[in-house]
């Protein structure tokens, strides 16, 4: 499909694009999962994101066209770019980069001049992402959201860092600034709340409550041990009990800031009452209007946005007689070609990169094909984080874990060791190599498509599919655990179940595992091949899904 | 000497909310050790009683499938502030501890 | 003196029931309990995780709100000894009991409530699985 050119002439952008008249008295914007994006750059959404059960063909389980007729999106346009992996690479030229700190900043900046007294709220997965994030503890990330205007955070990602740093940073940096808000965390010994579960803040004279939600399965999904003396879950029924009690409190209107997953907020939504709007992250969803859930007492409001720092959503309240008489959402995409960058920010993030610029510019290869990662099985750089493991460590097979975070290379870009970080960056990069019968590859793949499968939200852990080296194999989504991974082979040879093979991996989130960081690995492979040619991408046969908005054709 | 116990105890209406938690290996008697291979032995609270006010309110009976420090809750009707909770528990080596506390 | 001391004593002990703990199946530990089958009830709620943070650690929590509730027996399904815990209440004891348990795969948590001489159980499954992914 073409690019509609009339809109795209250099400089010549959409007048007004990002001019929002004022609605109503309370606003609400809302950023999620930038996973330490400061600086502009690509990201492709998903060509594959099925949904199983009650979700088949609902947002946000709509990929490409199936997402732009959804919403009434014209193909070709800045909106298609930004919402969709239609014709990305060509797009990306056309429209450029998006998101970036300093960009987001000027507009969170212009949507607040309209909108005296509107509130940031950051759904997290901020610290983690970038190269610089981690080397520097996730402070860059801190100051940024800061100098940002960020009034109510809660988080995911940020655990990872350590329970003690999450709460240095909510009790010293944080302090008078950003509230930290979940009222999901407790203590693993009497069960008591780590953070406040929510804030009420008055906006015009209207009382609204921010609950937070951290991500569910932060223990399970990431090591443990960062957490050790903390529980997180879902727990609907206290949620339930913090709604009442801040309208109780006398708020007029109740919003919960999630991590939950898309998924997991619309079910939610469904079973506690008296939430007028979530703004959810964690899933990466970029979702141009809210999903309305009716429930026992009215409607909920659920939004997802995005990720990488590519969306900034808008959610405006025109609140009468103590309740919201109407409202207006808009996700805007961050064009960095539309808006100008920031100053301080932009000196911010110069200062934060200065000292490690050298390690961060090291040029490892240059790209021939587009990389990317989203999407349910696969993506090409993923494919190559795979083709490294199994070269250097010479393995049969490789797992990579199915991060949802990670920007995307334009063919003909040189990789930085600041690109490889984007995929990279994380506190238990280990790699590994193990001895594994067939049985044990075949019931790990399983258990995490297990958790993205799953027709119950509440049992899916919202990041995608491991990534696998080596093996070609045939999957069902529609099954349940343990037949849904068939037809197993390795170099055309089937998988034996009591056969040992070699099997390469990163992140591991046991506790006490070492091994050459991922980051390391994967540049002396770079270093080596120094091209990265189109290469083969690694998908299992999707089988017995029939036609599902959530695969774009001629996939499955 | 088993380390100490961990009690609170507070009233809502007439009805006390106690909760407990105690330091104990709770092995189950099926774990192997990593590094000798060798089983480690049984070794996990058995029984468990509470009084409030001296009068029994719970008996139990454990095996080794309680997690290792264990915890309980348990709820009471017809309390009142300043009523006295004890909860003790044996193991199956016969060693014991209790705790004692005041409903608040 | 001695009727005080019965009293303070409390109920009658049994001894520690190890062919119940010792059984393979949540029937049979049942059956060793002394307790009839159980009947379904809705009266009974158990809330624990719908996935374990940790197996070794689950949290598990019974509330039977059938009236005269005196025993509140724990099972997990497919423990190679599924028994976790057998509460007998008395003197004003809820039907309630808040705990947690090892369990060592995806399974069924299992609550046997005696009341009245007669048993119900209800049960919810805790989802236990290796982890590791992200979005
Ligand atoms: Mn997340
Ligand atoms: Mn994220």
């Amino acid at each position: 499909m073409a690019i509609d050119n009339k809109q795209a002439l250099a400089g010549n952008a959409p007048s007004g694009f990002y001019d929002l008249p004022k609605f109503g008295n309370v606003s609400l914007l809302h950023m999620t999962d930038c996973h330490a994006q400061l600086l502009p750059i690509y990201f492709r959404e998903p060509d594959v994101n099925i949904g199983v059960g009650a979700a088949i063909g609902q947002p946000p389980h709509l990929v490409g066209e199936y997402l732009l007729k959804y919403y009434g999106i014209r193909p070709g346009t800045r909106e298609a770019y930004a919402f969709t992996y239609l014709d990305f690479a060509a797009a990306a030229r056309t429209y450029g980069k998006v998101g970036g700190f300093a960009y987001l900043k000027t507009l969170v900046d212009k949507v607040r001049a309209s909108r005296p007294g509107s509130l940031l709220l950051d759904g997290g997965d901020t610290w983690q992402g970038s190269a610089t994030s981690l080397w520097t503890n996730g402070q860059d990330m801190v100051d940024a959201a800061k100098l940002l205007g960020v009034n109510v955070m809660t988080g995911h990602w940020e655990f990872t860092y350590g329970a003690e740093r999450v709460k240095h940073v909510v009790d010293n940096d944080f302090k008078g600034h950003i509230d930290f808000v979940a009222q999901n965390i407790k203590t693993n010994d009497f069960g008591d709340p780590v953070f406040k579960p929510y804030v009420i803040k008055t906006m015009n004279g209207v009382q609204v409550a921010i609950i937070g939600q951290a991500f569910p399965y932060t223990p399970i999904a990431n090591p443990r041990y960062m957490v050790p003396d903390w529980s997180f879950g879902i727990n609907d029924d206290n949620m339930q009990k913090v709604v009442n009690e801040a309208r109780a409190k006398g708020a007029q209107v109740v919003v919960v800031l999630s991590h939950n997953g898309m998924d997991v907020d619309l079910k939610m939504a469904t079973r506690v009452t008296g939430i007028d709007a979530i703004f959810g992250g964690h899933t990466h969803d970029g979702v141009p209007q809210p999903t309305q859930v009716k429930n026992a007492k009215g409607t909920t409001l659920v939004t997802n946005a995005g990720s990488n720092g590519k969306f900034l959503g808008v959610m405006d309240f025109d609140v009468k007689n103590g309740k919201i008489a109407a409202w207006k959402y808009r996700l805007l995409p961050v064009f960095s070609n539309l808006l100008e960058p920031d100053a301080k920010m932009a000196k911010l993030i110069e200062d934060v990169r200065a000292p490690y610029a050298s390690k961060l510019n090291e040029k490892l290869a240059v790209t021939e094909e587009l990389l990317y990662r989203r999407g349910n099985f696969n993506g090409t750089f993923d494919q190559l984080i795979l083709d490294a493991l199994m070269a250097v460590k010479g393995a049969d097979a490789a797992f990579s874990p199915g991060f949802r975070w990670g920007t995307t290379l334009l063919s003909g870009d040189v990789i930085t060791m600041d690109h490889l970080m984007d995929q990279t960056a994380i506190t238990y990069p280990s790699t590994t190599l193990t001895e594994m019968t067939g049985a044990t590859i075949k019931s790990i793949m399983e258990d995490v498509c297990d958790n993205l499968f799953n027709a119950d939200p509440y049992y899916q852990q919202g990041g995608d599919m491991v990534r696998v080296g080596g093996i070609q194999y045939a999957v069902a989504p529609n099954n349940k655990i343990g037949n849904r991974i068939s037809n197993m082979t390795l170099k055309g040879k089937p998988v034996m179940a009591s056969k040992k093979y070699k099997v390469a991996g990163w992140a591991p989130v046991g506790e006490g595992v070492s091994g050459t960081p991922i980051w390391d690995v994967v540049a002396e492979y770079l270093r080596d091949i120094k091209v990265v040619k189109p290469r083969k991408l690694n998908e299992p046969k999707i089988v017995g899904i029939g036609k599902n908005p959530g695969i774009a054709p001629g996939i499955a | 000497m088993a380390e100490p116990m961990k009690m609170r105890a507070s009233v809502s209406g007439d009805v006390a909310d106690i909760k407990v938690l105690m330091n104990h290996p709770m092995e189950t008697g099926l774990r192997k050790d990593a590094k000798t291979g060798q089983l480690i032995p049984a070794h996990f609270i058995n029984e468990v009683h509470a009084t409030v006010n001296g009068k029994p309110v719970l008996d139990a009976q454990w095996g080794g499938g309680v997690s290792k420090n264990p915890y309980l809750g348990f709820k009471v009707k017809g309390a009142k502030a300043g009523d006295k909770v004890e909860v003790s528990w044996k193991d199956n080596k016969g060693e014991s501890n209790k705790v004692d506390g005041v409903v608040a | 003196a001695a009727a005080a001391g019965l009293l303070k004593s409390g109920n009658v002990l049994a001894a520690w029931n190890s062919s119940a703990f010792a059984a393979k199946t949540v029937p049979e530990a049942i059956k060793d309990l002394g307790l009839s089958t159980p009947a379904d009830s809705k009266a009974i709620s158990i809330k624990a995780p719908d996935i374990a943070e940790n197996g070794a650690v689950v949290p598990v929590e019974v509330t039977s709100s059938i009236a005269g509730t005196t025993g509140i027996a724990i099972f997990a399904e497919k423990n190679a000894t599924p028994l976790i815990t057998d509460f007998k209440l008395s003197n004003g004891a809820e039907g309630f009991i808040s705990t947690r348990i090892k369990m060592g795969q995806t399974a069924m948590v299992r609550a046997v409530v005696t009341a009245g001489g007669k048993t119900y159980t209800a049960a919810k499954e805790v989802k236990v699985t290796i982890g590791g992914c992200g979005g």
